[in-house]
C-alpha cells in the first residue's frame, strides 16, 4: 500500500509539469531527508523542538496537577475557577501567540508559554476529574483502615487517579505539540518549525516535507510507544479497560 | 453488653421526600459473637453498617463500642465490602499490610502478620501477583484478610460473599468460620441469604423494611458450626423466611403494583431449593 502510494507520488511528480521545487519527488525529498540528518541541520532542530517541549509539557503537567488538585480540595476554588478553565481550554494556544510576543518578545519564551498553556488545561481537567472520580468503595476502605490527610491523599486519592491523569499527559501531549510547531514556526530561534519555515522562505519544499515527515514519526513515536502503551498497562492494572 | 446500637435513626432526601432509611434502631452484641443481619434489599442494612463503621453518621441515637460512642472511621472496626476494593495499584502482600503500615510496627512484625494472614486464606503463593490476576472468590480472601490482620476488635461484613459463585461461596463461607472460631473476633455480618445467615451465625437479626426496624431476633442452637443444613437450621430458615414473608410482599407491591400477591405465588419446595436468596 505505501509501496503504490510512493510509486504513484514519484511517477506523478515526475511527469507533471509543477516545477520541482513545489512538488519534490519521493527520492528527492529522502535525498534532502538524509543530507539534513548527517549535516546535523535536523538533528540540532529535534533537540532544540524537544528540549522546549519537555520544559513547555513539564510545566504543563506541574501546573495541571496543582491546580487539579486544587479544584478538588476546595468547592471554593471549583466554583470560581471551574468554569474559567474549560473556557480557557477552548481558546487554541496559538491565539496567546500575540500576547506572548508583547509581554516576552520574539523569543523562546513566548514560544515556551504557549507550549504551556496550550497543554496546561487539559490537564488540569484531566487531573480534578480523576481526583473526583476516584472510587467512593477505595476511599472508604481506605478510611476504615485508618487512613486519613496527607497520608490518605497520597497512598488513595493519587493513585486511584491516575488512569485518568495519564490519559489527561497524552492530551496534554499532542496539545503541546501542536502548539510547539506553530509557535517556532511564527517564532524564532530554530527548531523544526523553524526548519518549516526556512525550506518555504528558500522554496524548498523537500525540506518542508522531510521535517514533515520528522514531524510525523516523533509524534507517532510519543503517542504510540510511549503514552498508548502506557495507558494500556495502567488500565489493565488498574482493572478499568 | 460490647457493642450497643442505641435508637438510631436515618433519613435520606430524595426528590424533595423524606426517606426514612432506619428507624428507632436498637441492637446490642456481645463480644466474640457472631451476628447476622438478614432483610429486603432496601431495609437500610447496609447502612445501618456503615454508621457502626463511622463511615455515616446517624440524624438521632447513637453507637457505642464498651460505651464509647462511635464518631468517625476506625481500624478496630474493619469492614469488609461486598466488592473487594482490593487497591489495584497495591500488591496482593501491599494491600494486605495498607492499614498496618499505618499503626507504626516494626517492619518484621508487618513482614510476619502478612505472611501469618495470607496463610489464613490460603494465598501465600500469591504474595505478589496484583488484584487483576487474581479471581474473584481470591480477590475477597485478600479482602478479607486484609481486614482480619488489623486484628479489629468488630469485623464489619457487607454481603462479602454476594457477587461470588455459590461454590467459592461455600469455600469462603467455611474459611470464615475457621478464622472466628480462631481468632474469636466479633463479627457482624449482613447477608440477604437467609441460610448463609443461619448457618453461620450465633444469632440473627431480621430487619423489615419501609422504614427500616428490627422485626425479630433469632438465636440459634449452640451447636458446632457447619455449612450443611439440617432439619434444625431449615425450620429456623422457615421462621425467618414466615417474618419476611410481609416485608417482601410490602417491597413487592411497591415495585409491581397492588395486584401482587407474594403469599399465591409462594411455593415451599422452591423456597428450600432457592435458599432464599432471591429476597
Amino acid at each position: 500500500m505505501i509501496v503504490t502510494l510512493l510509486v504513484t507520488w514519484e511517477v506523478t511528480s515526475r511527469f507533471s509539469t509543477i516545477p520541482d521545487f513545489m512538488f519534490p519527488s519521493v527520492t528527492q525529498v529522502f535525498e534532502t531527508l538524509v543530507n539534513g540528518i548527517i549535516d546535523g541541520q535536523i538533528p540540532v532542530a529535534v533537540v532544540q523542538s524537544i528540549g522546549r517541549l519537555f520544559i513547555g509539557f513539564s510545566m504543563a503537567v506541574v501546573i495541571g496537577l496543582l491546580l487539579g488538585y486544587l479544584i478538588w480540595r476546595f468547592t471554593l476554588v471549583e466554583e470560581t475557577l471551574g468554569f474559567l478553565i474549560t473556557a480557557l481550554q477552548s481558546i487554541p494556544s496559538i491565539v496567546w501567540f500575540p500576547l506572548a510576543i508583547i509581554w516576552f518578545g520574539l523569543n523562546d519564551m513566548a514560544i515556551l508559554f504557549i507550549v504551556t498553556i496550550g497543554a496546561t488545561w487539559t490537564m488540569t481537567i484531566s487531573a480534578s476529574s480523576g481526583f473526583q472520580n476516584v472510587s467512593k468503595l477505595y476511599q472508604r476502605v481506605a478510611k476504615t483502615l485508618g487512613s486519613s490527610g496527607f497520608h490518605y491523599v497520597r497512598t488513595v486519592i493519587i493513585p486511584a487517579a491516575i488512569p485518568q491523569i495519564i490519559s489527561g499527559l497524552r492530551i496534554a501531549w499532542a496539545f503541546s505539540w501542536r502548539a510547539l510547531m506553530a509557535g517556532e514556526l511564527l517564532g524564532s530561534g530554530g527548531g523544526l518549525g523553524q526548519l518549516l519555515e526556512v525550506g518555504r522562505s528558500l522554496g524548498q519544499m523537500d525540506l518542508v516535507i522531510s521535517v514533515m515527515i520528522i514531524i510525523a514519526v516523533i509524534g507517532t513515536i510519543m503517542d504510540h510507544v510511549l503514552f498508548l502503551r502506557l495507558e494500556r498497562n495502567v488500565q489493565m492494572k488498574w482493572g478499568v479497560a | 453488653m460490647y457493642l450497643t446500637i442505641d435508637g438510631v435513626k436515618k433519613s435520606f432526601q430524595h426528590n424533595q421526600e423524606t426517606l426514612t432509611v432506619l428507624d428507632d434502631i436498637h441492637i446490642s452484641i456481645e463480644k466474640g459473637q457472631f451476628v447476622s443481619i438478614v432483610g429486603p434489599s432496601g431495609c437500610g442494612k447496609s447502612t445501618l453498617l456503615y454508621i457502626i463503621a463511622g463511615l455515616v453518621q446517624p440524624d438521632d441515637g447513637a453507637v457505642r463500642v464498651l460505651g464509647k460512642k462511635v464518631t468517625k472511621p476506625s481500624p478496630n472496626r474493619v469492614v469488609v465490602f461486598q466488592e473487594d476494593g482490593l487497591f489495584p495499584w497495591l500488591s496482593v502482600t501491599e494491600n494486605v499490610t495498607y492499614g498496618l503500615k499505618l499503626k507504626r510496627l516494626s517492619k518484621e512484625e508487618i513482614k510476619q502478620k502478612a505472611h501469618d494472614v495470607l496463610k489464613m486464606v490460603h494465598l501465600s503463593r500469591y504474595k505478589n501477583a496484583y488484584p487483576h490476576q487474581l479471581s474473584g472468590g481470591m480477590k475477597q480472601r485478600v479482602a478479607i484478610a486484609r481486614a482480619l490482620v488489623m486484628e479489629p476488635d468488630i469485623l464489619l461484613m457487607d454481603e462479602p460473599f454476594a457477587a461470588l459463585d455459590e461454590q467459592t461461596r461455600l469455600v469462603l463461607q467455611s474459611e470464615l468460620l475457621n478464622i472466628w472460631q480462631k481468632t474469636k473476633v466479633t463479627i457482624l455480618f449482613i447477608t440477604h441469604n437467609i441460610r448463609e445467615a443461619v448457618l453461620l451465625s450465633e444469632k440473627v437479626i431480621v430487619m423489615g423494611t419501609r422504614p427500616g426496624n428490627v422485626k425479630e431476633v433469632f438465636s440459634m442452637p449452640p451447636a458446632t458450626r457447619q455449612i450443611v443444613p439440617n432439619r434444625e437450621t431449615l425450620s429456623i430458615e422457615q421462621k425467618i423466611f414466615s417474618v419476611l414473608q410481609g416485608e417482601i410482599e410490602k417491597v413487592l407491591k411497591e415495585e409491581m403494583g397492588d395486584d401482587y400477591s407474594f403469599q399465591t405465588n409462594r411455593d415451599d419446595s422452591d423456597f428450600t431449593r432457592h435458599l432464599g436468596s432471591h429476597l
